[in-house]
C-alpha cells in the first residue's frame, strides 16, 4: 500500500495499484456490486463464443480470391512448394498461413493469379478458418485486457461487444490475410503485458514469469508478420522503461534487487524475442530453398544457394583477366545487369546512339568483353597468349558482345536523370575513342590488388569526364522497353547505386572455382533481407494523380476497401466499419481528452477526491494513458509515411480506439451515477446507459451486416438497393 | 579566463532601458533617465559587427544561394508575382527591403554563382540585413547565458564561440536566410527567458508583456522566415506549457489570475504569431500584383487577380455558363503541367503497340497550350442549337449537359474501352459513328465540386467541375501519363470509376467563356479563334489566395534531388561536407562554408558530456542520492532543455525529411549546440574541480583550448572571408578532412 499512496500523491501511476479481492468494492461503493464470481467465466465464454460465431459465419463465401488473398495465399503456396520468393513483409505471417494450409490438406497447386478466381476443388477453408481463428482471439483478449485495467465487467462487455459486431474487423478476419495474425499477436501482447504489470506485487513467481515471457513472444510474433509491430515493440518498451524507473524510484529495493528486475526483462523482452524472430528467418530460409520469383532482388552470392538458379552449383574463374566476357550487376536493391541491344536513343534524347540500360532479366545482351585500353589483346581463341588479370585502378575497355560497341560516356545529359551524362554504346567492332576509357576500382583497395569475381564491389570511373557509372532506378519509357536508366553521375558519392559487382565470368584459359566458398552466413542473409525488405517498403509510393487513401480518412470511417464484387450480379463485399461504432470511437476520443484534462488539472489544483473518483480517476489516467498511448503509437506514424496508405492499416489502432472507449464510458457513467443520491436510481442510470449503448451496437450491426456477409443486388448508388438508405456518406461505394 | 572577467561590473541589464516603476509617476516627479550600460554586451556587438560587416562588398559577385534569392529581389522590386516552394515570404520580404533601400531597380540577370555584379546592384546594403541579423546574434547569445542564470564569464565565452564560429560568419555575410532565422530564434528564446525571469516577481508590469509579446513576435518572424523555425517555436511553447503546468500546481494562486495567466500566453504565443504571419502573407500579396513566370502553378480564379497574363484575357467574360456557351476547360490539379481539354482531328490508333484494341475514334487529350482546338460548346442534350438563347438559361449543378468540341462539333464521349496507356480506365474520345453497334454516350452531369447549395449555377473559372459520365459513372480524370507519338505527347484523358473517390485530377473549371452567337460552323470557327471579351469582374478574398498560396507553397516539390554539394544529416555532426559558395575566376581566392573544426568537436564533446551527466544525475537522484545542490540541478535542467532541446528539435528532424539537404540546414542547431559549451564548463569547474588546484588547472586548460579555437578561426577565416587568395599548397594545407571538397586551380 505504501508504493500505492506515494505514486498517487505523485500524480504517477502506481504500478501496483492495491489489490482487491473479494469483495471488490466495500460498503457504499459505486453504483453497482461486485458482479459474483461465475458472472466472469460466464461472460468470458459468451463474448468467445459470440465472436467465434461471427467470424466463422459464411466463410467459405465467397468461393474465389478476394483482395489480397492474391498476394498472401499465392505466398502461402510458395511455402508449400518450397519455391524462393520476395516480399516487403517479414516471413511468420506466411508462413502460418503456409502451414494452416498444409495441414488442413492444400497442396500448394492454385495459382491465385487474380482477385476473383474461383477455387473450385482446392482446399482454401483451411488457411481462411486459420485467419478467422486467430481473429476471433481478439475479442476475448480485448475483453480480459480491458478488464484487467478498469476492473469493471461492464466496460470489458462494452469493448468485446463493439469488436464482436463490428463489420471491419469481421470481413478483415475472415479471408487469408496478414493483419488478423498481425492483431493476434499484437492484442496478446498488450494482454500478456497488462497481465504482467499486475503480477508486479509478486515478482519472479511462476505467473509473473510466464506473462513477462508470453509478452517477448507475442512481440516476435507482432515483429515476424509485419514492420507494423514495431509500435506494438515501442508501447511495451515505454511500458517497461516507466516500470523499470519505478522500481528504481522503490529505496526499498536493493540495487541487486533491480538488477535482476533489469536482467528478467532483458531476457525476456530482448534476448527472446530476437532469437525467435532470428529463428523464423531461419526457418524462411530453409524452407524455400528453391528458385523462384524472388531471385533477381538479392546478391548474386545469395541466389548461389537456391536450388534451380543458374548460379547455383556453378563454378567460374575466380579473378578477372582481360579478354573474360562477363556480366555486371548493379548493387542497388533489384539491380539490374548492365544491358544494351541495337536500338538507339531517340531523336532528342542525347546523341543519337545505342542504348546502355540496366535490366533485370538474364539476357544474353548482358554480356560485355574486358578489353585493355589501349590494345585489342587477349584473343580469347589464342591459347598461347599469357593470361594477364585485370587489377584495381586499370584503365579498361568494355566491349558489349553481341553488337561490338564499347560502352561510353559524353557530356550530353542523360535521358531522366538531367543532371547527370549519358551512356551509350559507341563504336564499331570495338574501335572507338577515348571516352570509351574507364577506371577500375574495387571499393576499399589498394592498387594492384586483383579483382573478384562476385565479391569484389566494383566502381567505374570515366576517365575523360571523371564521372562514375551508375543506375539511377528510374525506368525509361517505351523507346527503352521500360528498362532502367543507366547514367555517368558526376556526384562521386558511394552509393550501392554506383558500385557493381561482376557475375557470370566466362574464360576457359583460367581455372573455374566452385561458388560454395561465396555462401553468405547467416547473419549476412538476415541483414541483406531487411535491407530487401525496408528498400521495398520505401519503393511502394503513390503515383501521381493516383486516389490514395490518408490517414485522416481513417477513423471518421470515410472511406472502405472493396474485397469482391462489383457489378450488380457479384457477390459483394465491401470493408468498411460499422460507422455508429466507428463513430462513437471518434467521439469517445474526444470525450476521454476532455475528462483526462478536467482530471489531471483537479488533481494538479490539489481538489479533495472521495475515495471512489480516486479510483476511477487512476482508471481514466492510467489504464486509459495506456491504451491512448498504445492507439496513438499504432496511428500517428502513418502521416510520416511515404508509403502508399490502406484503409486496413487502421485496424490496430481502432483495437486500442475500441478498448478506449469502454473504459471511457465505463468512467462517465460511475461519474454521472455518483452525483444521483440513492444507489438504486444510479445503478439504473449506470445500467440503462449500458443498455443502451450496447442495443444501439447491435442494431447498427443488424443493418449494416451485409457489408461483411455478402450482398447480391443493385449498387447502394441505386436507390432501389436495400442498401440505398444505408449510404450515410457518397464515398461509401457498396 | 574566468578570473579576469570577474570585472564585469554592471549586473546584466539590457542596453539602455528606462526603469517605469510607477507609470504615472512622472506627473509628481521629474523625468529621470537612469541607464546601466553593460560594457560586456557594447564591446561584443562592436566585435560583432566587425566580423560579419568587414569588407561586405567583397566578392561582387555572384556567391551561392544568393543567384537564388535573387531572382526573388528582382520580382519583388518589380511587383511581378512568384511562388517559392522553400518557404514562407518574410525572409525574402527582409531581403528585398535591403534592395529597396539600397535603391535596387531589380535589373540583373540571376543565373549563374560567380557572376561579377552590374554597377545597378547595391551589394552593401542588400547583404547588409543578414550580416545585422548575424552580428546581433553574438551579443543575444551572451544575453541568454546570463538569463539562464550563468556567470557573466561563461556568457561572454559563449558569446565568443558564436563570433569565432567560421560557418556562422560566412552564412552572415551574404544575401541568404540563415542568420536571418538564427536571429530571430535566439531573440524569441531570450525573449521567453527574460519574460519567465520576471515571472515570479512582477507578472503583468510592462515589462513583463514586452517579453512575452515580443517571444511571439519574435517565432512568428522565424516561421516566416523559414519553415525551420517551427522547431523552436514547439520547443518554446512545449516549454511553456510545462511552466504552466507547474503554475497549476501552485495553490497560492487563484483560479482566476491562473486563467489570466493562460489567456496571456494563449494571447501572445498562440494568436499574435498566426496573426503575424497572416499578415506576412498580406503584405507579400500586395506588394506582388503582376502576373508573372509563376502563374501556371496557380488557379485559373487565383490567376485572373493578377494584372497582366490571364486577368487580361478573362476579364470581362460573361460570369454563368450557359447552354450553348463557348468554354476552355482547364484541369484543376495541375500536374505535370497544367493543361486544357483538348481535342483533333486525329483518331487513336486500332492497335496500340502492346497489342490491345481501341474504338479508333477521335482523340481527346489534355492540352498544356493554349489552343483553338480547346474550346468546347456546352450543350443541351434536348435542342440542336448550339447558341446561347436570349436570356441566356444558365446550367445548373446536377445538369446534364452534352459538350461538342467546336473545330470538329464531335460529342465528347466514354465507353467501356480501355484508355490507351491506363487499361484500368475508360477510353474518353469524341464520337464518331462507324455503323458498328457502338452507340454514342455523351451525356454528362456536371457536379460543382465546391458549390453552396444543390441549384448553384455553374460558374466561370470560381466553380470546380466534375463531369459524371451518366451510362457508366465515369468521371472525366487527367491520368498524368503522357501519350506516345501518334498523340503527339500530349497527356491522357481517362473515364476513371466514380468509386475511386476524389481527386483534384478529376476536377475541372471554365477558364475562358464567351457566349457562342454562331449558328454555322463556318462563323463559328472564326468566332472561336477571336478573343474572348464582355463585363464581370471577380475577385479572390485574401484567405482564399493565403489558402491557395500556401497550399501550393507547402505540396510544390522540386523533382531534382541531388546536388553536388547535398549531404545527409550524418555528415553534419562531424563536418565531413563542406559547400563551396565561390571561387575568384583567375586566383585561388574561394569562399566555403566550413565551421570551426574545434568549436564542433567541442560542441558533440559538450552535448555527450551533458547526456552523460544527466543521466548520471537522474539515476543517483532517483536512489535518494543528491550529488549536487537543488538550485545547481535546476540550472543545469533548464540550460540543457534550451541549448540541448534547441540542438535536438533543430537537428533531429532531418532524419525523417526526404528533400535536398545541405550543411547550412544545420546551423541553427549547431548554434544551440554551441551555447551548451560553456553550460557545461562552467558546471565542470563549480562541481567537479573541488580543490583550489584543480580549478587552476582547469582555468588554463580553458584558456589553452580557447587559444585552439581562435587558431582554428585564424586558419579559416580566408575561406570564409574570401581573402586573402592562397597558394595551392597552402589550399591543401587546409584540407583536414579528405571529404572536404577545397577547389585548387590546376597550374
Amino acid at each position: 500500500m505504501r508504493r500505492a499512496r506515494r505514486g498517487a500523491a505523485r500524480g504517477g501511476c502506481p504500478r501496483m495499484p492495491p489489490r482487491q479481492r473479494e469483495p471488490r468494492r466495500g460498503p457504499g461503493g459505486p453504483a453497482r456490486p461486485a458482479p459474483p464470481a461465475a458472472t466472469r467465466p460466464a461472460a468470458l465464454a459468451l463474448v468467445t463464443l459470440l465472436s467465434f460465431a461471427s467470424r466463422f459465419h459464411r466463410l467459405r463465401e465467397p468461393p474465389h480470391v478476394c483482395w489480397d488473398e492474391t498476394h498472401f495465399g499465392k505466398m502461402g503456396s510458395y511455402y508449400i512448394n518450397r519455391t524462393f520468393f520476395f516480399d516487403v513483409h517479414p516471413p511468420l505471417g506466411k508462413m502460418l498461413i503456409g502451414l494452416a494450409g498444409y495441414l488442413s490438406g492444400y497442396d500448394g497447386t492454385f495459382p491465385f493469379q487474380k482477385p476473383g478466381d474461383r477455387y473450385e476443388q482446392h482446399n482454401y477453408i483451411g488457411m481462411r478458418g486459420f485467419c478467422a481463428f486467430l481473429g476471433s482471439c481478439l475479442v476475448p483478449f480485448a475483453y480480459l485486457t480491458v478488464l484487467e485495467l478498469s476492473k469493471s465487467l461492464p466496460a470489458a462487455l462494452l469493448t468485446a461487444f463493439i469488436l464482436i459486431f463490428d463489420t471491419g474487423c469481421i470481413t478483415l478476419s475472415q479471408y487469408i490475410l496478414l493483419d488478423p495474425i498481425l492483431m493476434f499477436f499484437l492484442m496478446g501482447a498488450v494482454l500478456s503485458m497488462v497481465k504482467c504489470n499486475s503480477c508486479a506485487d509478486r515478482p519472479f513467481s511462476v505467473s509473473w514469469w510466464f506473462w513477462l515471457s508470453l509478452t517477448g513472444v507475442s512481440l516476435a510474433g507482432a515483429m515476424g508478420v509485419k514492420f507494423v509491430g514495431l509500435f506494438v515493440v515501442l508501447l511495451v518498451g515505454l511500458n517497461t522503461i516507466y516500470d523499470l524507473w519505478d522500481l528504481l524510484g522503490n529505496l526499498s529495493l536493493s540495487l541487486v534487487m533491480f538488477g535482476k528486475h533489469l536482467l528478467a526483462r532483458v531476457l525476456c523482452l530482448i534476448v527472446l524475442p530476437l532469437a525467435l524472430y532470428m529463428a523464423m528467418f531461419a526457418v524462411h530460409f530453409a524452407v524455400l530453398n528453391r528458385s523462384g520469383p524472388g531471385d533477381g532482388f538479392f546478391s548474386s552470392a545469395f541466389q548461389s544457394q537456391l536450388i534451380g538458379n543458374n548460379l547455383h552449383n556453378v563454378s567460374v574463374p575466380e579473378h578477372l583477366a582481360y579478354g573474360s566476357v562477363v556480366t555486371m550487376k548493379n548493387l542497388r536493391m533489384a539491380g539490374g545487369y548492365l544491358h544494351s541491344h541495337w536500338h538507339l536513343y531517340p531523336e532528342g534524347v542525347g546523341a543519337r546512339q545505342q542504348q546502355v540500360t540496366a535490366y533485370l532479366h538474364k539476357d544474353l545482351n548482358n554480356l560485355w568483353i574486358i578489353k585493355k585500353h589501349d590494345s585489342d589483346t587477349a584473343d580469347l581463341s589464342d591459347p598461347s597468349s599469357p593470361v594477364e588479370f585485370v587489377r584495381h585502378g586499370d584503365i579498361i575497355r568494355l566491349e558489349h558482345k553481341e553488337t561490338s560497341r564499347n560502352l561510353h560516356s559524353h557530356q550530353h545529359e542523360a535521358p531522366l536523370t538531367r543532371k547527370h551524362f549519358q551512356v551509350t554504346g559507341y563504336g564499331i567492332n570495338g574501335t572507338g575513342d577515348s571516352n570509351d576509357f574507364w577506371r577500375i576500382e574495387v571499393v576499399g583497395r589498394k592498387s594492384g590488388t586483383l579483382i573478384k569475381v562476385l565479391r569484389s564491389q566494383v566502381r567505374l570511373t570515366h576517365v575523360a569526364t571523371g564521372c562514375m557509372l551508375g543506375s539511377s532506378g528510374k525506368t525509361l519509357p517505351k523507346w527503352g522497353w521500360e528498362q532502367v536508366e543507366v547514367t555517368c553521375t558526376p556526384y562521386l558519392k558511394e552509393t550501392p547505386n554506383s558500385l557493381w559487382n561482376f557475375e557470370d565470368h566466362i574464360n576457359p584459359k583460367l581455372p573455374n572455382i566452385s561458388l560454395d566458398v561465396l555462401k553468405p552466413s547467416f547473419a549476412e542473409i538476415l541483414l541483406e533481407s531487411h535491407m530487401v525488405m525496408i528498400r521495398g517498403n520505401s519503393g511502394l509510393k503513390p503515383k501521381d494523380n493516383e486516389v490514395t487513401s490518408k490517414p485522416w480518412h481513417w477513423p471518421i470511417n470515410y472511406q472502405g476497401l472493396r474485397f469482391s464484387g462489383v457489378n450488380e450480379t457479384d457477390y459483394r463485399v465491401y470493408l468498411l466499419g460499422n460507422p455508429v461504432i466507428w463513430w462513437l470511437n471518434l467521439v469517445t476520443i474526444g470525450l476521454y481528452l476532455l475528462i483526462t484534462v478536467c482530471t489531471a488539472v483537479a488533481l494538479k489544483r490539489g481538489v479533495q477526491l472521495t475515495s471512489e473518483l480516486k479510483e476511477l480517476s487512476r482508471v481514466v489516467l492510467c489504464a486509459g494513458g495506456q491504451i491512448t498511448l498504445g492507439w496513438l503509437l499504432h496511428y500517428l506514424p502513418f502521416f510520416m509515411m511515404g508509403r502508399v496508405l490502406y484503409f486496413h492499416h487502421y485496424f490496430p489502432a481502432m483495437l486500442f480506439s475500441s478498448m478506449l472507449t469502454g473504459i471511457t464510458w465505463d468512467a462517465l457513467l460511475k461519474f454521472c451515477a455518483g452525483f444521483l443520491s440513492p444507489s438504486t436510481t444510479a445503478r439504473k442510470v449506470y445500467g440503462g446507459g449500458f443498455l443502451a449503448l450496447i442495443l444501439l451496437i447491435l442494431y447498427s450491426f443488424y443493418l449494416f451486416h451485409p457489408l461483411s456477409y455478402g450482398m447480391v443486388g443493385p449498387m447502394a448508388s441505386n436507390p432501389s438497393s436495400p442498401m440505398a438508405g444505408l449510404r450515410w456518406m457518397d464515398s461509401w461505394e457498396f | 579566463m574566468c578570473s579576469s572577467n570577474q570585472l564585469s561590473n554592471a549586473e546584466g541589464v539590457w542596453g539602455i532601458w528606462p526603469t517605469f516603476d510607477r507609470m504615472l509617476g512622472f506627473l509628481k516627479e521629474p523625468v529621470v533617465v537612469t541607464a546601466k550600460i553593460n560594457v560586456n554586451l557594447v564591446a561584443l556587438t562592436v566585435l560583432g559587427l566587425i566580423s560579419r560587416l568587414w569588407g561586405l562588398c567583397y566578392p561582387r559577385a555572384v556567391v551561392f544561394d544568393e543567384v537564388y534569392y535573387g531572382q526573388f529581389v528582382s520580382l519583388y522590386m518589380k511587383r511581378i508575382f512568384f511562388v517559392d516552394d522553400s518557404g514562407p515570404p518574410f525572409g525574402h520580404m527582409l531581403l528585398a527591403l535591403g534592395g529597396y533601400l539600397g535603391g535596387f531597380d531589380g535589373n540583373f540577370l540571376w543565373n549563374r554563382i560567380g557572376a561579377e555584379y552590374s554597377m545597378n546592384v547595391p551589394v552593401w546594403s542588400l547583404r547588409l540585413l543578414p550580416a545585422l541579423a548575424g552580428a546581433l546574434c553574438v551579443p543575444l547569445a551572451y544575453q541568454i547565458l546570463v538569463e539562464l542564470h550563468f556567470s557573466h564569464c561563461a556568457a561572454i565565452g559563449a558569446a565568443l564561440l558564436i563570433l569565432l564560429e567560421n560557418s556562422l560568419i560566412t552564412q552572415s555575410r551574404f544575401m541568404l536566410l540563415e542568420s536571418i532565422l538564427i536571429f530571430f530564434i535566439l531573440l524569441a528564446v531570450l525573449s521567453y527567458l527574460k519574460f519567465y525571469n520576471l515571472q515570479k516577481h512582477s507578472a503583468f508590469s510592462g515589462s513583463w508583456w514586452f517579453w512575452l509579446l515580443l517571444t511571439g513576435v519574435a517565432c512568428s518572424c522565424a516561421v516566416g522566415v523559414k519553415y525551420m523555425g517551427l522547431f523552436t517555436y514547439m520547443l518554446l511553447l512545449a516549454t511553456a506549457g510545462l511552466h504552466f503546468w507547474h503554475m497549476i500546481g501552485d495553490q497560492n494562486l487563484s483560479n482566476v489570475s491562473l486563467l489570466c495567466h493562460f489567456l496571456a500566453r494563449g494571447l501572445a504565443l498562440i494568436i499574435i504569431p498566426v496573426g503575424l504571419y497572416l499578415s506576412f502573407f498580406y503584405v507579400h500579396l500586395a506588394l506582388l500584383y503582376r502576373s508573372g513566370p509563376h502563374d501556371q502553378i496557380m488557379t485559373s480564379a487565383f490567376q485572373a487577380s493578377l494584372e497582366g497574363g490571364l486577368a487580361r484575357i478573362t476579364q470581362g467574360q460573361p460570369l454563368e455558363v450557359a447552354y450553348g456557351s463557348q468554354v476552355t476547360l482547364r484541369n484543376v490539379l495541375g500536374k505535370p503541367v497544367q493543361c486544357w481539354l483538348h481535342s483533333h482531328t486525329n483518331t487513336y490508333p486500332i492497335r496500340y503497340e502492346n497489342g490491345r484494341g481501341s474504338s479508333h475514334q477521335q482523340q481527346v487529350t489534355c492540352y498544356p497550350f493554349k489552343d483553338v482546338n480547346n474550346w468546347w460548346i456546352v450543350k443541351d442534350p434536348g435542342m440542336q442549337q448550339l447558341v446561347v438563347s436570349n436570356p441566356p438559361r444558365p446550367v445548373r449543378h446536377g445538369h446534364i449537359v452534352q459538350l461538342v468540341h467546336g473545330i470538329t462539333t464531335r460529342y465528347l464521349n466514354t465507353h467501356d474501352v480501355a484508355a490507351p496507356l491506363s487499361p484500368h480506365s475508360q477510353e474518353v474520345s469524341c464520337y464518331i459513328d462507324y455503323n458498328i453497334s457502338m452507340p454514342a454516350q455523351n451525356l454528362w452531369r456536371v457536379e460543382i465540386v465546391n458549390r453552396e447549395s444543390d441549384t448553384d449555377v455553374w460558374k466561370t473559372i470560381l466553380s470546380e467541375v466534375r463531369f459524371i459520365h451518366v451510362n457508366t459513372s465515369a468521371v472525366l480524370k487527367l491520368s498524368g501519363a503522357s501519350l506516345p507519338e501518334w498523340g503527339y505527347r500530349q497527356l491522357e484523358v481517362v473515364g476513371e470509376k466514380l468509386s475511386k473517390g476524389y481527386h483534384q485530377s478529376m476536377v475541372w473549371n471554365v477558364e475562358e467563356h464567351r457566349y457562342g452567337k454562331s449558328q454555322e460552323q463556318k462563323e463559328r470557327e472564326v468566332e472561336l479563334h477571336s478573343p474572348t471579351q464582355m463585363d464581370i469582374s471577380k475577385n479572390l478574398s485574401f484567405m482564399a489566395k493565403f489558402t491557395e498560396l500556401q497550399w501550393k507553397i507547402l505540396t510544390l516539390k522540386n523533382e531534382d534531388t541531388e546536388h553536388k554539394y547535398s549531404s545527409s544529416a550524418l555528415d553534419w555532426i562531424t563536418m565531413d561536407t563542406n559547400i563551396a559558395y565561390w571561387l575568384h575566376p583567375t586566383s585561388g581566392a574561394q569562399i566555403h562554408l566550413l565551421g570551426n573544426v574545434a568549436t564542433w568537436a567541442s560542441a558533440n564533446a559538450a552535448a555527450l558530456a551533458y547526456l552523460c551527466l544527466s543521466l548520471w544525475y537522474l539515476l543517483r537522484r532517483r536512489r535518494k542520492i543528491y550529488d549536487i545542490p537543488e538550485d545547481a540541478w535546476q540550472l543545469w535542467m533548464s540550460a540543457g532543455g534550451i541549448c540541448g532541446g534547441g540542438w535536438a528539435v533543430n537537428y533531429l528532424p532531418f532524419f525523417l525529411m526526404e528533400k535536398t539537404l545541405f550543411l547550412y540546414h544545420y546551423l541553427p542547431a549547431v548554434t544551440f549546440q554551441i551555447l551548451l559549451i560553456p553550460v557545461v564548463l562552467q558546471h565542470l569547474s563549480d562541481h567537479l574541480c573541488r580543490s583550489v588546484l584543480l580549478k587552476s588547472m582547469f582555468s588554463a586548460l580553458l584558456v589553452a583550448w580557447f587559444s585552439w579555437v581562435y587558431f582554428v578561426y585564424c586558419t579559416f577565416s580566408p575561406l570564409s572571408y574570401g581573402q586573402p587568395a592562397l597558394s595551392p599548397s597552402e589550399l591543401r594545407a587546409l584540407r583536414w578532412k579528405d571529404t572536404w571538397n577545397i577547389l585548387i586551380r590546376k597550374q
